[in-house]
C-alpha cells in the first residue's frame, strides 16, 4: 500500500533488508530517551526570554504570516469560510501593511469554497483528511478523502494518525498509512490535482493522546520517516493540545533529522496558542531549538483561529501606544 | 545576521537606591569605623563604582563581636524558639517583598544575569529563611538530642565569612540556621559584593530584629582573619577557597571553636550512553554556565561516554553557541560577568595552560563588551587526568571534557581529585544511578539535573571541599550543642 520510494528509504535508514514492525520498533525504541523534567524546565526557561520593542513588531508580523487561520467545525458553511478567507487576506482592513496568514485550514468538502475564495492571493488551502480528528475510518475512505481534497485543489493536507495503532505498536501500520496518504497527495493523472503541485503533507501525531515525551519523539521520527512535509501537534479537538514541551521535543525531532538525512520538515503546534505572547514564545523556541532556518512560514505554522486577533490588537498597540479593544479587531 | 534578533530588555534600576557610602552594621545600626580604612565596591561588568565600603579593623570585629555577645547573653538568647521564628519569618517575607530590589542590586555587584539573581538566588534566599523559620521551635524534635534526653543549646556568637558567587543566598544559608538555632551572628561578607549583606542588615532593621543579633562587618581577607581568630567567637563558618579554608583550619586548631568549612570542587558530570542526551546536554551547560561557573560545585569535568562523546560534544558546542553573554541587567542575558580582574586573570591564566598542555580549547562566538571583566563560554577537549584543567578548580565558565569506557572507570576517574563536593550521573537506567551514587565520593549527587538546591537539603563536602553540612537537619547540627558536644 505505502509507496516503494518511502519503504526504500526507510530500509536504507534502518539497515535492514525488509521493513518489519520489528525492526521498525527496535528503530525507534532506539532513539535516545527525553526526560520529562529536563524538557520541561527547558520550555519553561525558554518562556522567560523578554521580546520587547522592534523585536516584537518583527515577531508580531512573523507570527502572523505563519497562521493557519483554522475553522473545524460541523457547522461550518460557505459563507463562513468565505468570511474566513476574506479575513486571511486582510487581516486588519484598517492597516495594509499587516501581513497575510499563511493559509486556511478547513475540512475537506470545503476546499473548493476557500480555493475560490483565495484565488489570486498566495494564502494556501490545506485540508483536514483522512477522517479527522479520530482517524477511524477504513483506509479507502481515508484515501479518498485525501484525493478528493488534494483534486479541489487543496495545497496542504492535515492528515491524523492512527493513534490506536501507534499505541499498541503497530509502528509498520501507521508508516505504512502515512506513507500512503502521502503518495495521495502526489500529483499525477489518477488524482488530477488542480494546483500543479504535489500537496504538502501534515502529520498530526495529537501528542495529547501520546502521554509521555518519548512517545512525542518516536511518532516524530515515524512520520518523517514515512514522509511527511510537516509535523503538527494536534487536532485542536483534545486537550492538551500544543504545549511547549512537545513543541520543543518535535523541533528537536526535524533539527535532529535534518542532521541525519539533509531533509527539513516543518513544525506545526495547533490548538491552545491564544495569546500574541505565547506566540512569541513560540518564535523563541524555533529560533533557539531548531534555527534561524525554521523562522520561515514554509517550515512553522501555527494552527489557530483566536491567536490571530490578539496578535492584531498587539500590533495596533505597538503603533498607535494604546490598547484598542475587541471591537476594532474583526470576527472573522 | 540572525533573523531573529532580540531586542535590549534591560531590568530597571530605578527601584534601588545606592547611597554613596557605607559604614557597618553593628549592634543594629549603621556606625563608622573606629580607624578602618575604605574600599571601593564596582560593577564587574562596567567597573563602575556603585559605592564605598568600609573596611573593618581589629577594633571595629572587637566591637561586633562584643555585640553580638551581649545579643545572646541578653534577649536574644532567652527567647523563646517560636519567637525566634517570628523574626524568621518576617526576614523571610521582607526579602521577598523586596525581591526585585535585591535582584537588581546583585547582579550589579555580582555581574550575575538578572534572570538567575531574579529566578534562583533571591527566592532561594528567602526560602532558607522560611525553612529555618520552621525549625527554630522544633530543634528538640531535630533526633539531635544526647541519651540522657537533654535538648541541644545554642553554641553563643558565630563568626561567618561568606563568598562572592552567591553573596545574599550564602548569607541566608549561614544566618537562616545559626539564628533558628538561638546563635548571634557576626558575618563578613566578600569584599567584591558587600551590597545586598548591607541591604540585609536594613532588611534586619526593617524586621525589629533585636540589636546585636546580626552583625555585619565589610573589608577583605585580613578583617576575615581578625573575625575568625577574634577570642570571643565560639563557631567559625566559612565557605570559600580551600586555601583560605586550610589557613582558617589551621589558626582554629588547639581552640575550643568549632568550624565548618565549604571549600572549592572539581565536580564529575558523567553522561553514559543511555543518558537522555537533549536533557544531559541541557545539564553540561546548567552544571557549568550557570553563575558563569563561578559555582564551588559546578560540574567542570565532564565525563562522557566514548561511544557518544562525538555527537554529545557536537550538540553542547551548538548549545554553547545560543547562550547570549552580556549585561547582566537584561532580562535575556544567559552569561554575565566576571566577577573580578583577579578572577578574571586566574581564569586566562588556567585556561592558557590547557592550551599549553595540549588539550583542544573552543570558545563560543560571541561578541564581549568591550569595558567590564568577560570570558565567553569556553569548551576544552582531549582533556586528560593528567592536565591541571582537570585537576584544579578554574571557577570560570570553562568546561573540560573527559572520556571514559566502563562505569568502573567512569567512578575510577570522578573519584581521582582531592576534592568531593558534588557530582552528577545522566542515565535511563535507575540501578547504574544507585550503584553510581554509592560509589561516588561527593557530597552531593544529582542525578538527570545538575545545581539543583533546596533547604531541605544538607550541602557539603569529603575531602578538601570541607566538612560540615549546610541545610536540612544535618545542617542544624552545626550550629547547636548536642549530647556528646556539650
Amino acid at each position: 500500500m505505502s509507496s516503494p520510494s518511502a519503504t526504500a528509504r526507510a530500509r536504507e535508514l534502518l539497515g535492514v533488508g525488509a521493513l518489519t514492525n520489528a525492526s521498525m520498533t527496535r528503530w525507534l525504541n532506539g532513539l535516545p530517551g527525553v526526560d520529562q523534567v529536563g524538557a520541561d524546565a527547558r520550555a519553561a526557561g525558554l518562556g522567560t526570554r523578554s521580546i520587547k520593542t522592534t523585536s516584537k513588531a518583527w515577531a508580531i508580523d512573523t507570527a502572523i504570516g505563519m497562521i493557519d487561520l483554522t475553522t473545524l467545525e460541523g457547522a461550518d458553511t460557505e459563507s463562513r469560510v468565505r468570511s474566513l478567507c476574506a479575513k486571511a487576506m486582510a487581516p486588519d482592513p484598517g492597516d495594509p501593511t499587516t501581513p497575510q496568514v499563511a493559509a486556511v485550514c478547513i475540512y475537506s468538502d470545503l476546499v473548493p469554497v476557500a480555493v475560490d475564495a483565495l484565488r489570486g492571493s498566495n494564502i494556501h488551502v490545506a485540508a483536514v483528511t483522512t477522517a479527522f480528528p479520530a482517524g477511524r475510518a477504513t483506509m479507502a475512505v481515508k484515501l479518498t478523502d485525501t484525493r478528493d481534497a488534494v483534486r479541489a485543489g487543496a495545497h496542504e493536507i492535515d492528515m491524523v494518525i492512527d493513534r490506536a495503532a501507534f499505541l499498541s505498536g503497530r509502528y509498520l501500520q501507521v508508516f505504512n498509512e502515512i506513507a500512503a496518504i502521502k503518495a495521495a497527495c502526489a500529483q499525477d493523472d489518477a488524482n488530477g490535482a488542480a494546483n500543479g503541485a504535489a500537496a504538502r503533507l501534515k502529520v498530526i501525531l495529537e501528542t495529547g493522546e501520546l502521554a509521555t515525551y518519548d512517545n512525542v519523539r518516536r511518532a516524530s521520527w515515524l512520520a518523517m520517516l514515512a514522509g511527511a512535509d510537516f509535523i503538527k501537534t494536534s487536532t485542536g479537538k483534545l486537550s492538551p493540545a500544543a504545549t511547549l514541551p512537545v513543541t520543543l521535543i518535535m523541533l528537536e525531532a526535524v533539527r535532529d533529522w535534518r542532521d541525519l538525512t539533509g531533509t527539513q520538515i516543518g513544525v506545526k503546534p495547533a490548538g491552545g496558542i491564544r495569546t500574541a505572547k505565547d506566540a512569541m514564545t513560540y518564535l523563541v523556541m524555533v529560533n533557539e531549538i531548531a534555527g534561524d532556518d525554521w523562522v520561515d512560514p514554509h517550515w512553522f505554522r501555527f494552527g489557530a483561529s483566536s491567536l490571530l486577533n490578539d496578535l492584531l490588537l498587539q500590533r495596533q498597540k505597538l503603533a498607535n501606544g494604546r490598547y484598542c479593544g475587541a471591537d476594532y479587531v474583526t470576527i472573522d | 545576521m540572525a533573523k531573529f534578533e532580540y531586542a535590549p530588555a534591560p531590568e530597571s534600576r530605578a527601584i534601588l537606591h545606592i547611597r554613596p557610602s557605607y559604614g557597618l552594621f553593628i549592634d543594629g545600626e549603621f556606625v563608622q569605623s573606629s580607624g578602618g580604612s575604605t574600599f571601593k565596591t564596582i560593577n564587574p561588568s562596567s567597573e563602575e563604582v556603585l559605592a564605598e565600603v568600609t573596611e573593618a579593623g581589629a577594633a571595629d570585629v572587637d566591637i561586633a563581636v562584643r555585640a553580638a555577645r551581649k545579643a545572646f547573653d541578653g534577649p536574644w538568647g532567652r527567647l523563646p524558639g517560636a519567637e525566634r521564628a517570628k523574626y524568621l519569618f518576617r526576614i523571610a517575607r521582607i526579602l521577598q517583598e523586596r525581591s526585585r530590589e535585591f535582584a537588581v542590586l546583585e547582579s550589579l555587584d555580582n555581574g550575575k544575569p538578572i534572570k538567575e539573581s531574579r529566578d534562583v538566588d533571591i527566592p532561594l534566599a528567602a526560602a532558607h529563611f522560611f525553612y529555618h523559620a520552621g525549625w527554630a521551635d522544633k530543634l528538640d524534635h531535630a533526633g539531635l538530642s544526647d541519651g540522657a534526653g537533654q535538648p541541644p543549646r545554642p553554641l553563643g556568637v558565630v563568626g561567618q565569612v561568606i563568598p562572592w558567587n552567591f553573596p545574599l543566598l550564602m548569607l541566608s544559608w549561614k544566618i537562616a540556621p545559626a539564628l533558628a538555632a538561638g546563635n548571634t551572628v557576626v558575618l563578613k561578607p566578600a569584599e567584591t559584593t558587600p551590597l545586598t549583606a548591607l541591604l540585609f542588615a536594613e532588611v534586619c532593621q526593617q524586621a525589629d530584629l533585636p540589636a546585636g543579633v546580626v552583625n555585619i562587618i565589610t573589608g577583605a581577607g585580613q578583617t576575615g582573619r581578625h573575625l575568625v581568630e577574634h577570642p570571643g567567637v565560639d563557631k567559625v563558618a566559612f565557605t570559600g577557597s580551600t586555601h583560605v579554608g586550610k589557613a582558617i583550619a589551621r589558626s582554629l586548631a588547639g581552640t575550643r571553636k568549632r568550624a565548618t568549612l565549604e571549600l572549592g570542587g572539581k565536580a564529575a558530570n558523567i553522561v553514559f550512553d543511555d543518558a537522555a542526551i537533549d536533557q544531559a546536554v541541557e545539564g553540561i551547560v546548567n552544571g557549568i554556565f550557570f553563575n558563569q561557573g563561578h559555582v564551588c560545585c559546578a560540574g567542570s569535568r565532564l565525563l562522557v561516554q566514548e561511544s557518544v562523546a562525538d555527537d554529545v560534544v557536537m550538540r553542547l558546542k551548538r548549545r554553547v553557541e545560543t547562550l547570549r553573554v552580556g549585561d547582566p541587567l537584561d532580562k535575556n542575558t544567559d552569561v554575565g560577568a566576571i566577577n573580578s580582574a583577579a578572577q578574571l586573570a586566574r581564569i586566562r591564566e588556567l585556561t592558557q595552560i590547557g592550551e599549553s598542555e595540549g588539550a583542544t580549547r573552543w570558545s563560543a562566538p560571541c561578541v564581549l563588551p568591550e569595558r567590564g571583566f568577560w570570558f565567553a563560554p569556553t569548551v576544552f577537549t582531549g582533556v586528560s587526568q593528567a592536565h591541571r584543567i582537570a585537576r584544579e578548580e578554574i571557577f570560570g565558565p570553562v568546561l573540560s571534557v573527559l572520556t571514559f569506557r566502563t562505569p568502573q572507570e567512569a567512578v575510577a576517574k570522578a573519584n581521582n581529585t582531592p576534592y568531593g563536593l558534588s557530582a552528577g550521573v545522566w542515565t535511563e537506567k535507575g540501578s547504574r544511578i544507585l550503584w553510581m551514587a554509592d560509589q561516588l565520593r561527593a557530597g552531593v549527587i544529582w542525578a538527570n539535573t545538575f545545581n539543583r538546591f533546596d533547604p531541605t537539603s544538607p550541602f557539603g563536602g569529603y575531602q578538601e571541599s570541607g566538612y560540615g553540612r549546610e541545610g536540612g537537619r544535618h545542617g542544624l547540627e552545626a550550629y547547636l550543642r548536642t549530647g556528646a558536644s556539650r
